[in-house]
């Protein structure tokens, strides 16, 4: 089945698409960021186990990092950890 | 390269790009992260909220199956509709839809090797657009419940021995280090893990890219830690998500014939009062 020209004109391909990993403490986090039309967005998992930690959205790919990397960074503080 | 055991249930990126159009075809977002499919998802993709859609509201359960009914026909989908499940975190909801989408008997369904992080790393065209479906009719058959355990089954496995238990949370949740993955809400009073389970994280699975490994290589990486299929397997992790992904991999792709999901997982079992809890690497 063809798409119309009108389902076309939504169509939007991830530019810029980068992954990294970085540490925050003691656990190791995955950070990746796009640009999606307009918007750039960044999200953060725990590599161990690969949990979706934080996302965030922002006009430029350092202010949707900044953001995501701000909650990802509370959000690990808060882990408890206990003798084995 | 050996073939999976039933290589009908994953299809690649490639094969979901050309059928993006086709009638027989839906694609179906379900994400860890709830919020994902508004940032962007597949064009013409459907996005299954596993908090709300895929379970039951009221108490802990699968979704019921007059709710599974509706969710399917509101969805456009049909008994003999392809169903296409992708989704973040190497398709662990996925997963999660897959295995109930098994249970209520859907027939044609598959993941999307790889989910929406290989599909957004290769660059493939995304919208914000909802699409509108014309409405089913959708008859689930009665639930399948030989692919679910339930506590006492668990505790059957663990006292006599007659099932394999997969635990496929990370080694600190499995020790007993942490109660959650780091970053997330504890859900349960004590760590560690079922006496006896073995520790396989679910991510021994997959590539660096999300997709699954070699039949070769998932049969070495399970067989080495002694799950053969010779015995039957009950695979659990925290919630149930993550250890869906596993029980796919070991009936789908190896093939193995009795295995079952815990989905009531460590929230379960770490709550309840008087059952045995192993904690550290275990034996």
């Amino acid at each position: 089945m063809e798409r119309t020209a009108w389902e076309w004109s939504f169509l939007m391909k991830p530019e810029e698409y980068k992954e990294r990993k970085e540490t925050v403490g003691r656990w190791e986090i995955h950070v990746v960021s796009y640009r999606l039309g307009d918007e750039w967005i960044c999200t953060v998992d725990n590599v161990s186990p690969g949990a979706n930690v934080a996302r965030a959205t922002g006009a430029t790919r350092e202010e949707a990092e900044k953001k995501a990397l701000d909650r990802a960074r509370d959000r690990l503080a808060s882990t408890r950890v206990r003798p084995a | 390269m050996s073939e999976y055991a039933d290589p009908s249930v994953l299809v690649s990126t490639a094969w979901v790009q050309e059928h993006l159009s086709d009638p027989n075809v839906r694609v179906v977002e379900v994400d860890v992260d709830t919020v994902a499919y508004d940032h962007g998802h597949l064009p013409g993709a459907v996005g299954w909220n596993w908090q709300s859609q895929l379970c039951d509201t009221v108490r802990r359960d699968i979704i019921p199956k007059k709710e599974f009914e509706d969710l399917m026909s509101a969805s456009g989908i049909g008994e003999n509709t392809t169903v296409v499940l992708y989704g973040d975190n190497n398709n662990w909801f996925a997963a999660w839809a897959f295995w109930q989408l098994k249970i209520y008997g859907h027939k044609s369904l598959t993941l999307m090797n790889g989910g929406r992080r290989k599909w957004l790393s290769e660059g493939r065209e995304m919208t914000k657009e909802v699409p509108k479906n014309a409405r089913t009719s959708y008859k689930a058959i009665e639930p399948d419940l030989s692919l679910r355990s339930m506590m006492p089954d668990v505790r059957k496995a663990l006292e006599s021995g007659s099932a394999v238990l997969v635990d496929v949370r990370s080694p600190a949740e499995f020790t007993g280090e942490i109660l959650a993955p780091p970053g997330l809400p504890e859900t349960c009073q004590r760590g560690g893990h079922v006496p006896g389970a073995k520790g396989i994280p679910w991510g021994v699975a997959c590539n660096e890219d999300g997709t699954f490994k070699s039949l070769d290589e998932l049969r070495k990486i399970y067989g080495d830690r002694g799950v053969t299929g010779d015995k039957p397997v009950i695979a659990y992790c925290r919630i149930g998500e993550r250890s869906s992904l596993t029980w796919f991999v070991l009936k789908y792709l190896l093939g193995y014939q009795n295995v079952r999901n815990y989905d009531g997982s460590w929230t379960e079992w770490g709550n309840l009062v008087g059952v045995p809890v192993e904690r550290g690497a275990g034996s």
